[in-house]
């Protein structure tokens, strides 16, 4: 254990169920500041659903049900003294399929901080162009930002959302099945930013393979079937696994 | 032959689809033809913008009905629109299904009241409310727009609540993780996007008070002049053709025709109007 980087979030004891199926199993795992963590398994393990937990979009869905704790510097974030706006600013997250709002690109990148109090106009400018260029878009739309953001190709929109939740300035960014269906050029874009981004935040990505994983994870957790199976370091996990759940998958022989 | 044969199911319902577009046609052709000479012979534009109407003496101006109608279809969105979008925002966001199960059939139920006993209703309750508290009669604008914005609810709440829907989820959850409260998000978000689908609805609530007529006898009153005041009572093209056609004989009778021609004109209008907004709803989901 380094001893400079410090547990941004503990998750201890968490259960969650959609109705009576019971998705996450039990999962503890703490994820540190600055660092990049991969939450990495096979289909259906329950990744999306433990990341949509951590910012609470899981409430929006109807019977569901979680146990145990999810602690962001330290505070429970169901508690009910938890304001739920604060918490999803604070935990910035792009979804597994993301699709910008039906807005023009400038909204789309602006439209969370326009509602803050006490933000000047140019200070939300140079959000956006520090948001847009750090996502490797700006100079694709920098010319036409009043354009409706949904005319943009499927990469484009992919790295806008991304856009859009740095320009939060979350404490925690959470990026769902990253970078999937983009071509490799944004791709490897966005894993440098990703890299650069962490001496600021904390990422939180589900990779889309391994080989990403390998690239961009500082430590990964490996779940199956909504349990953890282990959490390490990138390098102990991908090459010398403890367990033979964790080095079958790797190796291909299931998932 | 036997091709003939596979086919004849589709001959058969092609026919009965026909039918319908033959009866629009026919009735469309029958008021058009009984009407236009009126409107020839007066001057279309005497017609629609004179303001004296006593058809026994061949005065021959409809504005006053024009302006009736209108009046009581926008004083319906009034009343109707508020109360019907935040329905269809309830309904579509908040309700739990429990709830759902009741309102939706309520709605229904609302839907499928006769309209003379909403007339009914209005006569009893709405006029005299009107006449005691406010003054006037009681026969009024006011209690046309209260009654019609009443009957127009179901129109606007279905369709609002559709669009509402039928967004994709990916706009809610976007704003909301986007840090936008619950409120900014439906505001700022969700309603913008449903945007289209809504007029739709409000212009066919409006159309559907504009071609209401029982209920707006009951509570209108019938004076086929322009409303200077909310109280005032006046007169709407519906209320027009169905107070005088059992009496009405030559041109009087072809001048209510001539009315009924407007009338036909403006629900197209309206209803190609409810279209395009529709069809821009689909368009942008
Ligand atoms: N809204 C839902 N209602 C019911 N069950 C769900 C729902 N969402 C997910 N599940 C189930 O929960 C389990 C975990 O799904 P989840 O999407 O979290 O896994 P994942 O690891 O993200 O999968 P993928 O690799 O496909 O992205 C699956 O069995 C899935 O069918
Ligand atoms: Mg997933």
């Amino acid at each position: 254990m380094s001893g400079n980087t410090a547990n941004k979030i503990e998750i201890k004891n968490f259960n969650f169920y959609y109705g009576n199926k019971h998705v996450i199993k039990d999962l503890n795992l703490s994820i540190r500041a600055n660092q990049i963590t991969s939450i990495f398994g096979p289909a259906n393990s329950g990744a999306t659903t433990l990341l949509r937990a951590m910012n609470r979009l899981s409430d929006l869905e109807p019977s569901t049900r979680s146990t145990g704790q999810i602690l962001i510097d330290g505070q429970d974030i169901n508690d009910p003294k938890v304001n739920v706006t604060d918490l999803r600013r604070k935990v910035g997250k792009v979804f597994e399929i993301p699709a910008p709002l039906p807005l023009s690109i400038y909204d789309n990148v602006t439209y969370g901080l326009k509602f803050l109090p006490g933000k000047k106009k140019q200070e939300i400018l140079d959000t956006m162009e520090w948001a847009l260029k750090t996502a490797a878009l700006w100079d694709e739309v920098k010319d036409r930002l009043h354009d409706p953001a949904l005319g943009l190709s499927g990469g484009q929109q992919q790295r806008l959302c991304v856009a859009r939740v740095l320009a939060l300035k979350p404490e925690v960014i959470i990026i769902d099945r990253s970078c999937s269906g983009l071509d490799p050029i944004s791709t490897s874009k966005i894993e440098e930013s990703l890299i650069k981004l962490k001496k600021d935040f904390t990422v939180i990505i589900s990779p889309h393979n391994i080989a990403q994983a390998s690239r961009v994870s500082d430590r990964i957790a490996f779940i199956l079937m909504g349990e953890l199976v282990e959490e390490n370091e990138a390098l102990q996990i991908l090459k010398f696994p403890k367990d033979q759940r964790t080095s079958d998958f790797i190796t291909g022989r299931f998932g | 032959m036997l091709k003939f044969k596979e086919n004849l199911p589709g001959y058969i319902f092609f026919g009965f689809a026909l039918s319908a577009i033959a009866a629009l046609f026919t009735i469309a052709m029958f008021i058009f033809r009984e009407g236009i000479p009126v409107i020839i012979e007066y001057g279309f534009i005497n017609f629609i913008t004179g303001t004296t109407w006593a058809p026994t003496r061949g005065d021959f101006g409809i504005l006053p009905m024009i302006v009736g109608s209108l009046s009581v279809a926008v004083g319906a969105a009034i009343i109707g629109v508020p109360f019907g979008v935040c329905c269809a925002i309830y309904m579509a966001e908040f309700a739990p299904e429990k709830m759902k199960k009741v309102l939706r059939p309520t709605i229904q139920l609302l839907a499928g009241i006769p309209s003379v006993v909403y007339g009914f209703w209005g006569l009893v309750f709405i006029v005299p409310f009107i006449r005691n508290n406010l003054g006037g009669n009681g026969f009024s604008l006011l209690a046309a727009s209260v009654v019609l914005g009443i009957m127009i609810l179901p129109t606007i709440i279905s369709i609002s609540e559709v669009s509402i829907i039928a967004q994709p989820k990916t706009y809610k959850e976007g704003a909301l993780a986007m840090g936008l409260t619950r409120w900014q998000t439906i505001c700022k978000v969700q309603l913008p996007a449903a945007r289209s689908g809504i007029i739709a609805g409000i212009i066919l609530g409006m159309g559907r008070a504009i071609g209401e007529t029982m209920a707006v006898i009951m509570v209108l009153g019938s004076a086929a002049q322009i409303p200077k005041s909310l109280l005032d009572s006046a007169r709407t093209l519906t209320i027009n053709i169905g107070l005088e056609m059992s009496y009405a004989v030559g041109t009087h009778r072809q001048s209510l025709f001539a009315t009924g021609v407007v009338l036909f004109v403006i629900i197209m209008i309206l209803n190609i109007l409810a279209q395009y907004f529709t069809r821009q709803r689909v368009k942008k989901v």
